[in-house]
């Protein structure tokens, strides 16, 4: 079985069909990538992965785990069952990450705390916090510990930081920061979670061209044996350098797909011809 | 009677003016923050009838509203400001307390809907991308609003806020319509004495007050002027 497996995925808004049916499975320590013109749906299956949009069919598994099941939702032959929970899905989420197309940096966060923040929320919830009239050595115990993988946590991300060559930014607020190097920060504020799987919506989509190509660099030095990503972009040269797999989307289900050498050099469909024709009158 | 005497005098009513403020305030932000949330609510009831309720509260006078609130309990024939009375009176020997009660009670409502506004523009205008963002990070609802969406709508209603607070020192003259003797009432009693002057006089207080929450907005305004939202 491989390490995700996404079925059958069906998302409607409204009268609006965007997903019509999605399949496609991820080996762990690949890197897929998605193409497609602009409004093919890219976006809903990736939102779809983060729980951000609730495919109206369709599974997720993930490590032979099922972590999303449409049916569950309405039920079979409409006998409801229970929903998850808020916190189920919260859960869940953090086996996915997203780097959004418009960074979403926290702007009142300096480039440090906008990777450690939610690390040590997180952190924060798995000890358990004394009873307000504790007694002092234990609440002592407690602000230590905390202190402990706060710093834990600092070193991580510094590491991170250091990763994605932002070290002399690490003071900084967002608005100080070029477009690329927002987008490097959001990568290693994903990172920090360690996602089983991190996704990229057009991460170069919104940034000036000089600047596209020290984020491509980043992407591709995340390319390792346990790193398993998602990528959607329009970079066609670095989709091929990267890719260990690519699909190409259009209309809600995946046209074609292969190995870069397939899908890029003999694509079989006439759909991905045209497209691919297309994009490289563009460059 | 001498400036001296008449500036003490008049600092008694003040003092009314300024607990009125401060109770307003301390009502009247959480109050809004709430009925926000409320008229933002995904179940269309409780957001129709929040709607509507703020739509009342902003479209009657304020003054109107503080007859409503003070003298509705007693045609109901339920007078509870003259048990708050009586209760002050007997325990504390505090005079009218209930008068102004039921002032308070009137200003914090019709503030808290005027404030659930701004709050409702100031959070609705942060990009949803915020709140995906911190969602796909595993944040739980209370942290997002907290750690990330918080600070940022402060930052965007300080101006409206400012605006707000500064309208709210001058109405807490309009409680002197259920005879609680405000500053301005005060100034109004002595010209029973052939004193004119202190009424005008009253304004330096006001202004005093206005000027010193201009010199806190502006602080505030500049201590979170190192990001953008
Ligand atoms: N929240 C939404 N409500 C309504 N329509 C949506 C929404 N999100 C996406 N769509 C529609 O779904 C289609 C696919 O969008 P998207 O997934 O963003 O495509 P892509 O990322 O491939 O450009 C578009 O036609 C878009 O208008
Ligand atoms: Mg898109």
């Amino acid at each position: 079985m491989a390490f995700l497996e996404v079925k059958n995925f069906y998302k409607s808004f409204g009268d609006t069909k965007v997903l019509k049916g999605v399949d496609f499975d991820l080996e762990k320590g690949q890197v897929l990538v998605l193409i497609g013109s602009s409004g093919s749906g890219k976006t809903t299956l990736l939102r779809c992965l983060n729980f951000l949009e609730t495919p109206d069919v369709g599974t997720i598994t993930l490590n032979e785990e099922v972590l999303f099941d449409a049916d569950k939702l309405t039920g079979a032959k409409g006998t409801k069952m229970k929903r998850d929970s808020d916190e189920d899905i919260r859960k869940k989420r953090l086996r996915f990450g997203m780097v959004f197309q418009s960074f979403n940096l926290f702007p009142q966060y300096n480039v440090l705390r906008n990777v450690t923040l939610a690390m040590d929320l997180r952190a924060k919830e798995k000890l358990v916090k004394p009873k307000l009239f504790a007694k002092v050595e234990e609440k002592k115990a407690y602000k230590k510990a905390l202190e402990t993988i706060y710093q834990e946590n600092k070193e991580k991300a510094l590491e991170l930081i250091e990763k994605v060559g932002l070290s002399e930014k690490i003071n900084n607020y967002p608005c100080e920061l070029s477009g690329g190097q927002c987008q490097r920060v959001a990568i290693a504020r994903a990172l920090a979670l360690n996602p089983d799987i991190l996704c990229f919506d057009e991460p170069t989509s919104a940034l000036d061209p000089e600047l596209t190509g020290e984020v491509l660099k980043v992407i591709k030095g995340l390319k390792s044996a346990d790193s398993t990503m998602i990528v959607v972009t329009h970079e066609m040269e670095f989709a091929r350098s990267v890719a260990d797999k690519v699909i190409f989307m259009a209309d809600g289900i995946i046209e074609e797909e292969g190995t870069p050498e397939e899908v890029f050099g003999n694509p079989k469909s006439l759909k991905t011809q045209a497209f691919l024709q297309k994009s490289n009158e563009g460059i | 009677m001498t400036f001296g005497e008449v500036t003490l005098y008049l600092l008694d009513g003040f003092k009314l003016t300024c607990l009125l403020f401060a109770l307003t305030l301390v009502l009247a932000l959480p109050l809004g923050l709430i009925i926000a949330f409320c008229s933002m609510s995904k179940f269309k009831p409780l957001s129709s009838v929040t709607k509507v309720v703020v739509w009342i509260v902003r479209g009657i006078p304020l003054m109107l509203q503080i007859f409503i609130i003070y003298y509705v309990p007693g045609f109901l024939g339920y007078n509870v400001f003259a048990k708050v009375d009586s209760y002050f009176f007997s325990t504390v020997g505090l005079v009218d307390a209930g008068r102004f009660v039921s002032v308070t009670i009137a200003f914090a409502i019709n503030y808290a809907c005027y404030f659930s506004e701004i709050f409702r523009g100031g959070i609705q205008s942060i990009p949803k991308g915020q709140s995906e963002a911190a969602q796909v990070l595993g944040m739980k609802k209370s942290e997002i609003f907290f750690k990330v969406i918080l600070l940022q709508v402060i930052k965007n209603i300080i101006p409206p806020m400012s605006n707000e607070v500064i309208t709210l020192v001058k109405d807490t003259a309009l409680s002197r319509v259920v005879l609680v003797v405000e500053l301005i009432k005060k100034a109004e009693l002595l010209m029973t004495q052939a004193l004119i002057w202190p009424l005008f006089y009253s304004g330096v207080f006001y202004l005093i007050f206005v000027g010193l929450l201009t010199i806190l907005f502006n602080y505030l305004e500049r201590k979170l002027s190192y990001f953008k939202v």
